[in-house]
């Protein structure tokens, strides 16, 4: 087990390598280099050219790459040309947020998704089979940030059920452990502070948890579907197995196994997503600091937060064959 | 109740499927036989002919929709006789695995793949026998040596895919006699298994109808396994059984020419080299519907126009054709009942299959054969 997670780990170098090179390119090629991000409209063609020469764009592309390489590998993402501190800082201040967020988006997708495509296989061709699977598809083509506003409007504004943006309400006094404000406050025992978390985390949690639950809906409904026409679940039958037994070791337990990959995958997509629910929802995680980076052109900030998507991606991915090799012997032997 | 009635009695079983927007099929269309303590019956036939839906329909194993299920299988049970069709779906699932046993065709699709072999068998003495921890895994291990699996705490520990073909229908095996049942259903059991594999598993489940007086049900398309194992034989063909009787008489004197055809196409070693299989033509597709008449008539070399008028009804065929009818009390339905019965208008005798062993085909048709093939 560990020497497959060891070889699992450095299979990871020549993925992040080439998704390095991937990002040096399309900075390269970028329209409009930094000069035009950092210097007014008016600025001279020299003055352009000095700024080219101080960012050491003048180099040879080799150079640059093995320089830009240097310095994602030692952590400095550079300076974001918004707010003029490191980016590193600026990810690591706001990635409890949207951790939390993240969090609460799949515990709603999983925790729902599961237990309905369950269901919707049970009772295929019910009204039940087909308003799970209606909606999901509705779910899927619904733009998030469509979705977002909805939610934020009905039931923040008009229905006044839950707040409408932050993460806490103003006011709200905590002791900062971590940054997770969900965690300090169970430690520290603020749990008036973990309720008004909840709270704020509610709507924005749903909208992000759309897609997820959608996918999550329908990737169970044909895995169990598929499962219950297995050999081996006659078999259990066969055994007289009481239902339960039979749900959960026999059906439950190999329809995971493509979910688990789903879900893997949908963790690694819901920061895109998160990029639009926060700005909607003024939800202060790295999401909406990208939303403004995106309008300011502040491409350290851009360039940081696709190698952090790239890098969790890759991570979650690892993760989910790992587990894949828990849940299925049959990897496991390979 | 008296032991003179059998352990099992099926009697004019019926499946129909009703698949929404398209036509019924009758996939078993009224079959009758007993099961009795210690003695193996075979139902034999074709894919398609409705013998492994029969299985389903006596496990209740069949799908909850789309399935109308008549006729009557009347068990034997500690609490007295009950038709297995119309008990409810918790009282069935008591019944199997405790009292009735199936085992199927591929092994490998029919065992759980992510859960160890262990698990899969002390599951079953735990939901029937109450035990669990050590002393389930100590039975499971014994259950397994008594399967023949060597090493078996070893093979507790792995899991499906780290068995071989043999190994895997041994575990099922095992699973199967875990409660020791009363009736036991075969599927094809050794369809997938090597040649060597298969003459084991038959004789493994010889010895266990043997010592335990389990009924076997064997159902098979293969004749050579019929006539290793099998005491009462039921051929069946489009959802009838079209001849049934003990083995001997089947053996030594088919009366149905789809039984005679079924022997004809066997593969004999002592048969000279060259010589053509003979197949029977055509395929269970050609059938026609019995109420219309005999539905093997379309495949038949000896059909007449009186098999088609009209479905034939089963029948006292070969040596005892007349006599030892012991009539409609012993069954029901009004079939009279004898050891070798046929459902045939036109059957052959005895001498008309003698020459099944020596084809009237010269020997050059079967060169030809070979060198087409």
């Amino acid at each position: 087990m560990l020497r497959f997670i060891v070889r699992r780990l450095l299979q990871l170098i020549p993925t992040l390598g080439g998704l390095s090179i991937l990002l040096f390119v399309w900075l390269q090629r970028l329209p409009g280099g930094p000069e035009y991000a950092l210097l007014p409209d008016d600025a001279t063609a020299e003055q352009r050219a000095a700024l080219r020469r101080s960012l050491g764009l003048d180099e040879p592309i080799t150079v640059q790459y093995l320089a830009f390489l240097r310095r994602i590998v030692q952590g400095d993402l550079g300076t974001s040309l918004g707010t003029g501190r490191p980016v590193t800082e600026e990810f690591f201040t706001r990635f409890p947020a949207t951790f939390e967020l993240g969090v609460t988006a799949m515990l709603i997708a999983v925790s729902v998704g599961v237990p309905l495509g369950y269901l919707a296989a049970r009772r295929r061709g019910t009204v039940l089979d087909f308003a799970a699977v209606g909606g999901s598809l509705l779910g899927i083509c619904t733009p998030v940030f469509f979705l977002a506003f909805i939610l934020k409007v009905v039931f923040a504004e008009r229905l006044g059920l839950f707040p409408s943006a932050f993460r806490l309400s103003p006011g709200m006094s905590r002791t900062d452990l971590t940054g997770f404000v969900v965690l300090d406050g169970l430690r520290t025992g603020e749990f008036d502070v973990v309720w008004d978390a909840l709270l704020h985390l509610a709507l924005p949690g749903l909208a992000l948890a759309s897609i997820p639950l959608a996918v999550i809906v329908r990737m169970t409904r044909a895995s169990v579907l598929e499962v219950l026409g297995e050999d081996y679940v006659r078999t259990a039958n066969a055994k007289g197995l009481h239902r339960n037994t039979v749900r959960t070791r026999h059906v439950m337990r190999n329809a995971m196994l493509p979910v688990v990959t789903a879900v893997g995958l949908l963790t690694g997509s819901l920061f895109a997503g998160a990029v639009l629910t926060e700005s909607v929802f003024a939800f202060p995680g790295i999401g909406s600091f990208v939303y403004a980076a995106t309008q300011g052109r502040d491409y350290p900030v851009l360039t940081g937060f696709i190698l952090l998507i790239a890098t969790m991606y890759v991570l979650i991915n690892l993760l989910v064959d790992i587990s894949y090799s828990l849940l299925d012997p049959r990897v496991r032997a390979q | 109740m008296s032991s003179s009635t059998p352990l099992l009695a099926v009697d004019g079983l019926s499946v129909v499927f009703r698949g929404r927007g398209s036509d019924e099929v009758r996939a078993v269309d009224g079959v009758s036989f007993t099961l009795e303590e210690g003695r193996v019956t075979g139902l034999v036939g074709e894919s398609g002919c409705g013998k492994s839906v029969t299985s389903l329909a006596l496990m209740g194993l069949l799908p909850d929709r789309g399935v109308e299920v008549g006729g009557s299988a009347v068990m034997r049970l500690p609490e007295g006789p009950a038709d297995l069709l119309r008990l409810p779906q918790r009282r069935m699932r008591d019944l199997r695995g405790s009292q009735m046993a199936m085992i199927f065709q591929d092994p490998l699709s029919s065992l759980n793949p992510v859960v160890p072999i262990g698990r899969q068998v002390t599951e079953i003495l735990r939901r029937h026998r109450g035990m669990r921890g050590p002393a389930a895994e100590k039975e499971a291990a014994e259950l397994l040596h008594r399967v023949g699996i060597p090493d078996p705490g070893r093979r507790l520990r792995e899991y499906p895919h780290q068995l071989s073909g043999g190994m895997r229908q041994r575990a099922l095996i095992a699973m199967a006699v875990a409660c020791r049942p009363r009736v036991m259903i075969a599927d094809e059991p050794t369809t997938a298994l090597d040649v060597t594999i298969q003459a084991q598993i038959l004789e493994l489940l010889r010895d266990l109808v043997t010592e335990e007086g389990t009924a076997l049900l064997m159902i098979t398309h293969d004749l050579g396994v019929v006539a290793g194992l099998c005491d009462d034989i039921n051929v069946l063909y489009a959802g009838r059984a079209v001849e049934k009787a003990p083995r001997a008489p089947l053996f030594a004197g088919p009366t149905h020419p789809y039984t005679v055809g079924l022997l004809g196409s066997i593969p004999r070693l002592d048969a000279p080299r060259g010589e053509p299989l003979t197949p029977i033509r055509g395929s269970i597709n050609d059938n026609i519907a019995w109420t219309q008449g005999c539905a093997f008539a379309p495949r038949c070399d000896h059909y007449t126009m009186e098999c088609l008028q009209g479905p034939p009804e089963l029948v006292a065929a070969g040596a005892a054709a007349g006599t030892r009818t012991r009539g409609p009390d012993g069954g029901s339905g009004g079939e009279p009942v004898a050891e070798h019965v046929h459902r045939c208008v036109n059957p052959l005798r005895g001498t008309d299959t003698a020459d099944r062993s020596a084809p009237e085909g010269p020997a050059a048709a079967g060169e030809d054969e070979e060198a087409q093939g």
